[in-house]
């Protein structure tokens, strides 16, 4: 029975670590720290399976029930409730799991920083927040985990708030979420003007009501409500997963520690806008403009982003930016309406990137806190755990036959394929291209990291080290050490999360994907069925399906962008340097990534001092201030000035006065008589 | 029976007893003075416990009425009683002013009795503005809350506390004339000074155009709307943090409460015809004055500037009201916008109370508001930093904090009425976490910026109460605002009825 | 019986000798404070025409309040000029201009 005690302790169990690790850090120390807030994980994931397992295997039928009212105005009504369906359970399940496995790592990763016991609180009240996101029930709060996610991200990124570079990140991040949230409040506002309600129960049975109805907020245009919305709550996605142009702050956020890299860049937060869109689906069904939308811009993510990871020198962004590129290809999915492939590869690329970034980590913890590919090579030989667990995080990402990303990205190349929707065409192209540019950029980490000549030891800065990519403080000078492998509590989650990136597709795809899983939690229009064509390969089973995908376009693609990537970095590794400066433009172009920074620094931001100090000073201190409040003083002042000069001081001038009045008085008085 | 008490005349008078107590007790025995000034201010808390407690939320008439001849020869009586709009505002009034007189503890050497006296004076005329029934009584401790502050900036103040005692005294007394003219006008007309009165009062368009500009003038100094806002800046800027306290967390509703209760109950018809007007400089005020804090360099003034835009969005929720109530028929969507409007000032309240009370504690250490001055405060003070953060996080509307609940409610009813008014209220959302944000990055955040920084103690027990208390209000409002909602909710519908009401006879 | 015209004349004529008075003596005080009682018994001169023409008492009181009256702010500003004197050393009227704004 999922009742509404069990979902209380699965979502504040990692509040109360936080709270206690946060606030009584000092009393606890460092090993109270993270006992406490590994527990409370701990008992949050055991709960979270437990959830699953009732929802997937017993039917267990969902759960739709409020903890409290938050507020009740008439009518309107907000809510704090959980709303458990198959959609919640595998969310819970991916968000507890991987946390659990951050959490241990961080302890082997963080245990010189001072900063130890903070750290834990924040990583346990994000997993709290993230909890409330997906287990929401209304859009209240949604909003509420929403935003809670966004802080935590951002006091995460600024945990070494020391740095220039992390509190200018971190800032940079909240604000272009915030920009985000800007559409996806309005989305909510008028989802409750439409429809009365924040509840997701009843807005999503009201939604086919909103078909026909049409905005005029300009007097020309006429939108469609339905596409509004839906735009209007992608935008809040965009910002959140990252999409193109609302991108900028992902590859920033790298200034933050390893773990939460691994965490909230890559498998949780980040994904909150694909989860959102997905559980949304009876909403966007409503608008192809809107779904047509979410396609292009989810394959210019997938594609372009792609690009720039090849020429990443930092070990931490590569993956970022495929990061971004595989948050594209989930947002294609969702354009293709396979909301499901959507949750699906959200599902895989969880336990692969987080695997990825943990692996980097592991790299960085061996080097003494060195990050650039440049001067690493040849770890294989030092750190084979970390490297047996990188090979399979690799091969999962490109999407090998078998791996868990072959599945799930598969699943979206087929919907792709079959959509039909205007921009389907080009997302199909972007996202094969992108097929070959993720291998090709994943492998080329993977050897200059671990295979090929060793680099690191002699101290040469002199190669243009001009990319501004920071170094985890912790005072360590990079020197003659041998990089040696990490301990236990690192590798452990490693090789926890290396067995679901390599077999949890082969087991889920099935149902996930084609089997009646969701239920209702996703809503596909009358007659669309976005996996039809990979549902005929697939009828054999997944084994013959991984078979058979030797057979298609992806995986070719794939191999080939690794057979370049072996060939350039392990072979004949003069050619990438002749490569780069005969295609110097694109490659300052890449590196300069595309100019968005420059554009929205120079513009938003220096942009948006400069209106306001022309309000503040022309507007409130020289027309307000000095025009009217001291201009108005001045006026008396002028006006006194002049009239103090009747006051002579002299009593018979007064008199006289007087009686002129007097006169002027009486005067008037007869004449008007 | 407690509840049988005249509590409200006690919640004005005790304190003022209380401050004139503390005057005579005087600053030759200090301390004696600062713990009577903290006891008074406690037991005036405390009265506000039963008043809480016996407070009937299920209708909108007024409660705990006190109603006796005053000056008989005008009909001004002194008349007290509460709704669900006074209970909150009086509330926060007296916890604002204990934790004021617990900040100011050890701050202030300068005639230290005095300044407790005149924050306990202010504490009980701000009580009689809320609890005033009678329109001239009303005005009285209107005008009368002017004393304290004038005194409180130009004894305290900085060192131009003279030009902005003056400019802060003129600018809002200049508004009350015209109030005081309106109130005359109305008294001819119906013989009375009563508030319930003047609400069922008849009045031709003409006669309610020309009211509602002269509350306009009283009420828009107060709270502040742009373009008559220049006061705020200058007034916070010079005011010790005490007074920068009590100014942003109570004074400024004065005049948020004064729309609910004058403007849109006594000319209803003219604050529909004009409400359009009142959104627009609720607007410019959200999103100009935003763009303005971003570039500031004086903390308490991007405090004050962001002030001003947060009241923006009060007085866009009441106004927006009329929109909903009459183009759209959905006194649900009003009643959020009202509601939001009053949850946005109890929790300013707090909030700025917060944010000038730690740039009063950085104050107290460097002796500097330049933002330039600081920097990685968080190094050597990070309970500070931390509370800063959090309060931060609620100036800029994060869900969970009292911050967001006010523009949320008033986003969502805003939405409904127009998509552009809504869009540009929720620019706050951008503008607000970046001048915030950009403050906390500047000054909590960062490598130590200098010595003063380097050399920096960490609050002590007494800022501990002040800025923990003030947390917990802060949280507790945003994680279930629910019950102060009820509270006022049958006063909202109530005043939603009134406004629908056309006073014009055959209109 | 002289016509009330003529009284009225004579009250009159009395004012305008104090109000020149007042103007064209640029000396001294006492002489204005003197043109000011003038001024007064100009009053007093209408209020007893009118009185007895109109047969009525009133005017005739009110003149004994006047002169009472008129007594009494001759005192004080006689006094007021002794306190003045002693200040400043004159009772030059030229010189008197502390009010000048």
């Amino acid at each position: 029975m999922i009742t509404e005690s069990l979902l209380l302790t699965i979502a504040l169990a990692p509040l109360v670590g936080a709270i206690i690790a946060g606030l009584f850090g000092r009393q606890v120390g460092r090993a109270g720290a993270h006992t406490v807030t590994i527990l409370g994980v701990a008992v949050s994931t055991a709960l979270s399976l437990y959830v699953l397992k009732l929802i997937a295997l017993d039917g267990h039928p969902d759960v739709n029930l409020s903890v409290y009212t938050w507020f009740e105005i008439g009518s309107i009504k907000a809510e704090v409730g959980f709303l458990v369906d198959p959609l919640t359970a595998v969310m819970m399940s991916v968000v507890t799991s991987v946390s659990l496995m951050v959490h241990i790592y961080t302890i082997g990763y963080m245990h010189e920083d001072p900063g130890y016991q903070r750290f834990f609180a924040y990583i346990s009240l994000f997993t709290f927040s993230m909890l409330m996101l997906v287990m929401s029930n209304n859009f209240m709060q949604l909003f509420f985990g929403w935003e809670a996610v966004g802080l935590v991200s951002y006091l995460l990124i600024g945990f070494w708030y020391k740095r220039p570079t992390a509190i200018f990140a971190n800032l940079k991040a909240f604000l272009v979420n915030r920009v985000g949230d800007f559409g996806f409040l309005l989305g909510i506002g008028l989802v409750l003007a439409y429809l009365g309600s924040l509840d997701y129960a009843t807005v999503f049975q009201k939604a086919p009501e909103l078909v026909g109805q049409t905005f005029n907020p300009w007097g020309t245009v006429e939108w469609a409500v339905p596409t509004l919305i839906c735009l209007l709550l992608f935008v809040g996605a965009m910002g959140k997963s990252a999409q193109v142009p609302l991108h900028v702050w992902l590859p920033d956020s790298m200034e933050g520690p390893t773990p939460i890299s691994a965490l909230i860049h890559a498998a949780t937060m980040v994904t909150a806008g694909i989860f959102m869109v997905a559980r949304m689906s009876p909403l966007y069904e409503l608008s192809e403009v809107a779904l047509s939308t979410i396609l292009v811009i989810g394959s210019i993510t997938a594609l372009f982003m792609g690009f720039i990871g090849i020429v990443q020198n930092d070990i931490k962004r590569v993956v970022a930016y495929s990061t971004l590129s595989q948050l594209g290809y989930m947002t294609v999915a969702l354009g293709a309406s396979a909301y499901s492939a959507a949750i699906f590869h959200l599902m895989t690329h969880a336990f692969f990137k987080a695997l990825l970034f943990l692996g980097a980590g592991s790299v960085i913890i061996a080097m003494h806190h060195e990050q650039d590919l440049r001067r690493m090579g040849g770890l294989r030989k030092y750190m084979p755990i970390t490297f047996a667990t990188a090979w399979i995080g690799t091969l999962a990402l490109m999407g090998f036959p078998g791996t868990s990303g072959f599945y799930s990205k598969d699943a979206i190349l087929y919907a792709v394929g079959a959509a039909d929707r205007p921009g389907a065409t080009f997302a199909y192209v972007c996202l094969m291209i992108g097929v070959a540019v993720t291998a090709f950029y994943s492998f080329r980490m993977l050897y200059l990291a671990f295979h090929g000549q060793e680099r690191f030891g002699h101290d040469d800065h002199g190669h243009g080290h001009d990319d501004h990519h920071g170094h985890d403080d912790h005072g360590h000078g990079h020197g003659d050490h041998k990089p040696h492998e990490t301990p236990w509590v690192v590798t452990l989650p490693l090789i926890l999360l290396a067995i679901p990136s390599l077999a949890i597709g082969y087991f889920t795809a099935g149902p996930l994907l084609f089997g009646d899983f969701f239920g209702s939690a996703i809503h596909l229009a009358e007659g669309r069925e976005p996996l039809a064509a990979m549902a005929e390969h697939f009828g054999h089973g997944p084994l013959a399906f991984a078979l058979h995908g030797f057979v298609t376009a992806p995986v070719w693609l794939a191999l080939a962008g690794a057979g370049l990537a072996t060939y350039i970095y392990l072979f004949n590794p003069a050619l990438a340097d002749k490569a780069k400066s005969a295609l110097a433009p694109i490659h300052r172009l890449l590196e300069r990534k595309y100019g968005f920074d420059e554009l929205y620094q120079a513009v938003f931001a220096k942009g948006s001092v400069l209106l306001g100090r022309v309000f503040w000073r022309a507007g409130d201190q020289t027309v307000i201030d000095g025009l009217m409040v001291n201009g108005s003083a001045a006026l008396v002042d002028r006006f006194a000035h002049a009239v103090r000069r009747l006051q002579s001081g002299f009593l018979y001038h007064y008199a006289f006065m007087m009686i002129l009045g007097l006169i002027v008085i009486v005067g008037a008085f007869a004449l008007l008589k | 029976m407690l509840a049988d008490w005249p509590l409200l005349s006690l919640l004005i008078w005790l304190p003022l007893g209380g401050a004139v107590a503390v005057l005579v007790a005087g600053d030759r025995n200090a301390t004696a003075a600062k713990w009577l000034a903290l006891l008074v201010a406690l037991a005036t808390l405390a009265l506000c416990i039963p008043l809480w407690a016996n407070f009937d939320s299920t209708t909108a008439a007024m409660q705990f009425v006190e109603r006796v001849p005053w000056v008989p020869s005008f009909a001004i009586e002194y008349h007290l009683g509460i709704d669900g709009f006074s209970l909150p505002l009086i509330v926060l009034t007296c916890i604002v002013t204990v934790l004021v007189i617990i900040a100011g503890w050890e701050v202030i050497e300068y005639k230290p009795s005095q300044y407790l006296a005149a924050f306990l004076a202010l504490a009980a005329l701000m009580n009689g503005v809320f609890a005033a029934q009678d329109a001239i009584l009303f005005y009285l401790f209107f005008e009368g809350m002017l004393i304290p502050m004038f005194i409180i900036i130009g004894i305290w103040g900085g060192p131009r506390r003279v030009y902005a005692t003056l400019k802060f005294f003129l600018y809002t007394f200049l508004g009350s004339v015209f109030m005081l003219l309106g109130l005359v006008y109305l008294y001819l007309k119906g013989q009375s000074f009563a508030l319930a009165d003047l609400h069922s009062m008849s009045l031709n368009l003409t006669e309610q155009t020309w009211l509602f500009f002269a509350f306009l003038i009283a009420f828009a100094v107060k709270i502040p709307m742009w373009p008559v806002h220049t006061w705020l800046p200058d007034a916070h800027v010079e005011a010790p943090t005490g007074g920068s306290m009590v100014l942003a967390a109570v004074m400024l509703k004065v005049g948020g409460y004064g729309f609910i209760r004058f403007s849109m109950p006594i000319a209803p018809d003219a604050s529909a015809e004009y409400a359009w007007l009142m959104i627009l400089l609720s607007l410019i005020a959200v999103v100009y004055i935003a763009f303005v804090a971003l570039a500031q360099e004086d903390m308490k003034k991007l405090i004050a500037y962001s002030s001003i835009s947060h009241m923006g969005f009060v007085t866009l929720g009441l106004f927006i009201a009329f929109a909903l109530v009459l183009d759209k028929a959905s006194p649900d969507s009003a009643a959020l916008a009202v509601q939001g409007a009053m949850i946005q000032m109890i929790s300013h309240g707090f909030i700025s109370a917060a944010m000038f009370g730690a740039v009063g504690v950085l104050y107290d250490r460097v002796h500097s508001r330049q933002i330039a001055d600081y920097g990685g405060v968080m190094n050597t003070i990070p309970w500070i930093g931390a509370f800063a953060v959090l309060f931060a996080m609620a100036n800029s509307g994060l869900p969970g904090t009292s911050g967001f609940v006010g523009e949320f409610m008033v986003i969502l009813a805003a939405t409904k009425a127009s998509l552009g008014v809504a869009a540009l209220a929720a620019l706050t959302l951008i503008l607000g976490a970046a001048y915030t944000l950009w403050l906390v990055k500047r000054v909590i955040f960062g490598d130590v910026g200098n010595q003063h920084v380097a050399e920096l103690k960490d609050l002590n027990g007494r800022e501990w109460i002040v800025m923990s208390t003030l947390a917990v209000c802060v949280l507790a409002i945003g994680l279930w605002p629910d019950p102060l909602v009820q509270v006022m909710q049958a006063s909202v519908e109530a005043l939603l009825q009134q406004v629908q009401q056309s006073k014009i006879l055959g209109g | 019986m002289i016509p009330l015209s003529y009284w009225l004349v004579l009250g009159a004529l009395l004012f305008c000798i104090s109000v020149a008075g007042i103007f064209i003596n640029r000396k001294n005080v006492i002489v204005l404070l003197m043109a000011i009682e003038l001024m007064l018994l100009s009053v007093n001169m209408n209020f007893i025409a009118f009185s007895r023409y109109l047969d009525d008492m009133a005017g005739q009181v009110f003149v004994f309040f006047i002169l009472t009256v008129a007594a009494a702010e001759a005192a004080i500003g006689l006094a007021i000029l002794v306190v003045l004197f002693r200040a400043r050393s004159t009772i030059n009227v030229a010189e008197l201009d502390t009010l000048r704004g």
